[in-house]
C-alpha cells in the first residue's frame, strides 16, 4: 500500500503521513470501543449480579419476552453487518454508487430494528404514537408504578424480582438502541462522501471507523440477545 | 489478503459472506438449543455461542485478524477488564455465607 | 536530547520569524475555536483554577462550621451540601483533569517531538464537554446542591434525598467524557506520534505516568457513567435496580461506584507523580534511579489499582473472603508507589542538588505522599479499618495523598513549567513564601484529622463533641494558612505576566526536549524536524549547575 506524503487533501497538518493519520484514527476508534464495552459492561454486571440472585424468577420472567421477535431483530443486525462490511468492499474497488447502496440498506436494517423494537416495547406498555393508549392496557411491564407482573400459576411468584429484570431489560435494550440511532446518523453522515466518491483504495478511513462502531453495536445486541430472551425459552 | 474472484486487486468478499453464514446459522442453533432444558449447561451453550459469534464479528467483519498485534491486545484489554468487574463483584455475592457454613463447623 | 545533523535547527532562546503560541493569533475566535494542545491547556487551567477556588469556598466554610461543636454556622441539611459540593468539584472537577489536562495537554506532545496531539479537535471538544458538565452541576449548586456526599450511596441518593442529585450526576457524567476524550488523545498520541529515536525506553517519565492515568481513564471512567445513569434512572423513572424493597442491592451500586472511584484515585496521583520524576531529575542533575523500575511501576500501580476497589466495601456486609483478598491486594497495590518514593530518594543520593521552589514541592510531595501512602497500608487492614471507616482518619488519609500528594506536584509543576508556557519568570521569594505556607499550613490542617479518626470523631458529621475541639480548631487555624499559600501564586503567577522577566528557552539549564524550544514554544512546537538520539534525563556525570536565575 502506499501513502501520499504532504499533499494528499486528506492528510491533516500535525500527521507526517497518511498512513500514520490511518493508524491513528483506526486505533482512537479502537480505544473508544474499549470505553462503550466498559459503559455497558456496568449493565451487564448488574444483569449477573442479579441474574444468580434471582435465577428462578429471571427466567419466568423473561418468557414475556418475544423470542421470534428477538431473533428477527438479531438476524437483521447481522444483516446489517454485512452490508456495511460490503460497503468498505465497495469503497475500495472504487465504486461509489454501491458504497451508498450498502449504506443506506445498512441504515435501513438499523431502522428495521428499531421499528421492531418499538413494536416490542409498546406490547410492553411503553406509551408509543397512537397506539399507547390501547397498549397500556394490555401488558404491564414496564417498571413503576403501574407495573403488575401476571404470575404464572403454581409457581412461587416475587414480582419485585421481575421488576428488576424489566429494568434491566428497558435499560440495556434502551441504551443499545440508543447507541443504534446514533449509529444511524453517523451512517447518514458518510453518505455525501461517498456519492461523491471520496473514499477509495486509498482512503476509506472514515467509513472504517464508523463500520468498527456499527459493528461492535452489533456484538452487543449478539450477548444481549441469548441472555434476556433465551434464558426462559424452556 | 486473498484477491475478490470478479475484481482483482481488490480485497476478497468470501470471508463477508462466509462470517455472515456463519452468524446466521449460530443464530438459529441458539435458539433451538434454548427450548430444551440442560440445566446449567443453558447458560453455557448460550455465553459460548454468544462469545463466537462476537468473536467472528471482532476477527471478520472488523478486520482484527489483520489487524497490528497493538489492536489486538487493545480488544483483549477491554473484555478482560470487563471479567474483572464481572467476576470480582460476583466473587462477593458468592462466597457471602460461607463464613456462616464454617464458623457452625458445619 | 538534542536534534542532530539538521542545519536549520537553531540556537536554544533565538528569536524566530513565527510567532510563540500565544501570539499566533488574537481575539476570543482565535482561543475557542483553537486546535493548539497548548491553548486548550491553557483554558483548562483557567477553568479548574475557578474549580479549585470553589471547591476551596466550601472547604473553608466546612472548617469554619467544625471550629464549634455545635451546629452554629450553618444547619444540617446545608452542612451536608457543603461537603457534598466540596467533594464533587474537587474531585471531578479539579483534581481528576488538573495535571493531565493543563500539564499533560501542554507538555506531552512536546515532550515527545509531536506537533499536537493526535485529535486536536477532540482536545478542544474534552474542554467544551468539561465547562457543559461543570455548568450542570453549577446549575445544580445554585438551586441548593445535592447532600448525598460525592459519592452518592444508594438508596439515599436514589430515593430518600431532596437534592439536585440528576442534574450533579449528568454533570459528573458529562465531565467523565472530557477525561475519557483526554485518556484517549494521550493514548493514540504516545503510540503513534513519538519522534523518530524516541523509543519507548527514552520517554520522560511524566510521559509513562499520563499514559498509564490513560489507560485508567479508558477503562473505568465509562462505568462510573454508567452508574450514574442508572442512579438518575431510578430516580426518575422509579426503576429498582438499587432499591431493597423492589429487590435490587445497594451494595451493588457501591462495587459499581468504586470500580471507577478507587482507580480514579490513581488517575488524580499518577501524573503527579509523573511530574515528580521530571522535577527530582531535573534538581539534581541526574538520572532518575531505577528509570526503567518507575516506569513500570507506573503501568503496575494502574493495573492493581483496578483490583482493590473491595476495601471501600469492607463495612457493608461484603463477604469477609473478598474483604481478605481485597485487602491484601491494597497492600500490593502500595508495593509500586514505594517503588517510586526509593527511587527519587535514590535519584537525590549524589546528585547535584539545589533548592528551587519547584524542588521544594517535590520534597515536600515526597514526604507528604509518603504518609499518605503509609496511612493507606493502615486502613487497608481489615482489623484497623472497623474502627477508622468513616472517621477522620480516612478524610486524612486521602487529603495526604491528594492534596500533599497532587496538589504539591501541580504547583511544582506550573512552578517548573511556567517560565516555558509563558515566557516570563515569577518573583522567587513569593514562591518560596508560598511553598512553605503550603507545607505548613497543610500540615497543620490534617495532621490533626488523623488524632482526629483515632480518637473517633466521624465524618461527615457537622456537631461533635467538646473533646474533639481543641483539634478541630488546629485543623481550621492550617486550612487559613493553607488558603493564603494557594491565593498568593495566584497574585505572583497574574503579575508575572504583565512585570516578569523574560524567560530564555531553558532558565533551569535541565534536559528536557520541551526546554529545546522557545519559551512560549511556537505553534508547531519545533521549528526543525525532532530526532532523539539520548537518552532520558542524559545529564553529565556530577553536571555543574549552570541555571542563571536571579
Amino acid at each position: 500500500m502506499h501513502s501520499v506524503t504532504g499533499g494528499h487533501a486528506r492528510l491533516q497538518h500535525h500527521f507526517d503521513d497518511l498512513d500514520q493519520q490511518r493508524e491513528a484514527s483506526t486505533f482512537g476508534m479502537w480505544v473508544f470501543l474499549c470505553t462503550e464495552i466498559l459503559f455497558f459492561g456496568g449493565l451487564f454486571t448488574a444483569y449477573v449480579i442479579y441474574r444468580q440472585r434471582f435465577h428462578g424468577v429471571f427466567a419466568q420472567a423473561s418468557h414475556e419476552l418475544n423470542v421470534t421477535l428477538g431473533a428477527t431483530n438479531t438476524a437483521v443486525l447481522i444483516c446489517s453487518s454485512l452490508t456495511m462490511a460490503l460497503s468498505i468492499w465497495a469503497a475500495q474497488i472504487g465504486k461509489r454508487k454501491l458504497t451508498v447502496l450498502f449504506l443506506l440498506i445498512t441504515m435501513a436494517l438499523g431502522l428495521t430494528f428499531l421499528g421492531i423494537k418499538t413494536v416490542e416495547y409498546s406490547e410492553k406498555g411503553v406509551p408509543f404514537g397512537i397506539d399507547a393508549l390501547t397498549h397500556l392496557t394490555k401488558h404491564h411491564l414496564v417498571p413503576g408504578p403501574s407495573f403488575h407482573y401476571p404470575c404464572p400459576p403454581g409457581e412461587p411468584c416475587h414480582p419485585e424480582q421481575a421488576e428488576v429484570f424489566f429494568s434491566l431489560y428497558f435499560c440495556m435494550t434502551g441504551l443499545h438502541a440508543l447507541h443504534m440511532v446514533v449509529g444511524v446518523g453517523l451512517l447518514s453522515y458518510l453518505l455525501v462522501p461517498s456519492w461523491r466518491g471520496r473514499f477509495t483504495a486509498e482512503w476509506h478511513n472514515p467509513l472504517e471507523c464508523i463500520g468498527l462502531y456499527w459493528h461492535f453495536v452489533d456484538i452487543v445486541w449478539i450477548f444481549l440477545f441469548p441472555l434476556l430472551y433465551l434464558i426462559g425459552a424452556h | 489478503m486473498a484477491e475478490d474472484e470478479t475484481h482483482p486487486h481488490a480485497p476478497s468478499r468470501k470471508p463477508y459472506f462466509l462470517t455472515f453464514g456463519f452468524l446466521i446459522v449460530m443464530t438459529f442453533v441458539t435458539v433451538v438449543v434454548a427450548k430444551f432444558n440442560l440445566g446449567p449447561l443453558n447458560d453455557i451453550v448460550a455465553l459460548g455461542i454468544a462469545v463466537l459469534k462476537g468473536t467472528a464479528v471482532v476477527l471478520f467483519f472488523m478486520h482484527v485478524r489483520h489487524s497490528s498485534n497493538l489492536t489486538k491486545l487493545t480488544v483483549v484489554s477491554g473484555f478482560l477488564w470487563l471479567g474483572f468487574m464481572i467476576f470480582i463483584t460476583l466473587s462477593d455475592y458468592w462466597t457471602r455465607g460461607w463464613l456462616d457454613t464454617f464458623a457452625s463447623g458445619r | 536530547m538534542n536534534s542532530t545533523n539538521t542545519p536549520t535547527a537553531p540556537p536554544s532562546g533565538v528569536a524566530l520569524d513565527r510567532p510563540s503560541y500565544l501570539h499566533d493569533g488574537y481575539g476570543w475566535k482565535s482561543w475557542l475555536l483553537t486546535k493548539d494542545h497548548k491553548r486548550i491547556a491553557i483554558l483548562y487551567l483557567i477553568s479548574i483554577t475557578a474549580f479549585f477556588a470553589l471547591g476551596g469556598i466550601f472547604a473553608m466554610l466546612i472548617r469554619l462550621e467544625l471550629l464549634t461543636p455545635e451546629g452554629d454556622l450553618v444547619q444540617a441539611a446545608t452542612y451536608n451540601r457543603l461537603f457534598t459540593m466540596h467533594g464533587v468539584i474537587m474531585v471531578f472537577f479539579f483534581l481528576v483533569p488538573s495535571i493531565p489536562a493543563t500539564l499533560g495537554n501542554f507538555f506531552v506532545p512536546l515532550m515527545i517531538g509531536a506537533k499536537d496531539l493526535a485529535f486536536p479537535r477532540i482536545n478542544l471538544l474534552s474542554w467544551y464537554i468539561y465547562v457543559l458538565g461543570g455548568c450542570f452541576t453549577l446549575w445544580a449548586l445554585i438551586h441548593g446542591g445535592v447532600d448525598t456526599g460525592w459519592t452518592f450511596y444508594t438508596p439515599f441518593s436514589t430515593h430518600y434525598s431532596n437534592g439536585y442529585v440528576v442534574s450533579t450526576a449528568i454533570g459528573v457524567f458529562i465531565a467523565g467524557f472530557s477525561s475519557i476524550l483526554t485518556g484517549l488523545n494521550f493514548i493514540v498520541t504516545i503510540h503513534r506520534m513519538r519522534a523518530p529515536g524516541m523509543t519507548w525506553f527514552r520517554l520522560p517519565l511524566f510521559i509513562w505516568s499520563h499514559y498509564a492515568t490513560s489507560l485508567i481513564m479508558i477503562l473505568g471512567t465509562p462505568v462510573i457513567a454508567v452508574t450514574l445513569m442508572m442512579v438518575a434512572v431510578e430516580r426518575t423513572l422509579n426503576l429498582g435496580l438499587f432499591d431493597p424493597r423492589l429487590g435490587g442491592d445497594p451494595i451493588l451500586f457501591q462495587h459499581l461506584f468504586w470500580f471507577y472511584s478507587h482507580p480514579a484515585v490513581y488517575i488524580m496521583v499518577l501524573p503527579g507523580m509523573g511530574v515528580i520524576s521530571e522535577l527530582i531529575a531535573a534538581f539534581s542533575r541526574k538520572r532518575v534511579f531505577g528509570y526503567s523500575v518507575v516506569a513500570f511501576s507506573s503501568m503496575g500501580i494502574a493495573v492493581l489499582g483496578f483490583l482493590v476497589w473491595g476495601h471501600h466495601l469492607f463495612l457493608t456486609g461484603e463477604s469477609v473472603y473478598a474483604a481478605t483478598v481485597f485487602s491484601l491486594l491494597s497492600m500490593l497495590v502500595a508495593v509500586p508507589s514505594a517503588i517510586k518514593v526509593f527511587n527519587w530518594t535514590a535519584t537525590l543520593y549524589e546528585g547535584s542538588v539545589s533548592y528551587e521552589t519547584p524542588m521544594l514541592y517535590a520534597l515536600g510531595f515526597i514526604g507528604l505522599f509518603t504518609i499518605g501512602g503509609l496511612t493507606g497500608v493502615m486502613i487497608a487492614t481489615l482489623g484497623i479499618d472497623l474502627h477508622l471507616h468513616d472517621t477522620y482518619f480516612i478524610i486524612a488519609h486521602f487529603h495526604y495523598v491528594m492534596v500533599g500528594g497532587t496538589i504539591m506536584a501541580f504547583m511544582g509543576g506550573l512552578h517548573y513549567w511556567w517560565p516555558k508556557m509563558t515566557g516570563k519568570l515569577y518573583p522567587v521569594f513569593a514562591s518560596r513564601l508560598s511553598a512553605l505556607l503550603i507545607f505548613v499550613g497543610f500540615n497543620l490542617t490534617f495532621f490533626p484529622q488523623f488524632i482526629l479518626g483515632y480518637l473517633g470523631m466521624p465524618r461527615r458529621y457537622w456537631e461533635y463533641p467538646p473533646e474533639f475541639q481543641v483539634w478541630n480548631v488546629l485543623s481550621t487555624a492550617g486550612a487559613s494558612v493553607l488558603g493564603v499559600g494557594y491565593v498568593l501564586p495566584l497574585c505572583y503567577f497574574l503579575y508575572s505576566l504583565f512585570y516578569g522577566k523574560q524567560a530564555g528557552a531553558n532558565p533551569w539549564g535541565v534536559k528536557g526536549l520541551e526546554w529545546e524550544t522557545t519559551s512560549p514554544p511556537p505553534t508547531y512546537n519545533f521549528d526543525y524536524p525532532v530526532v532523539v538520539t539520548e537518552e532520558a534525563y542524559d545529564y553529565a556525570p556530577a553536571a555543574r549547575r549552570e541555571a542563571h536565575i536571579a
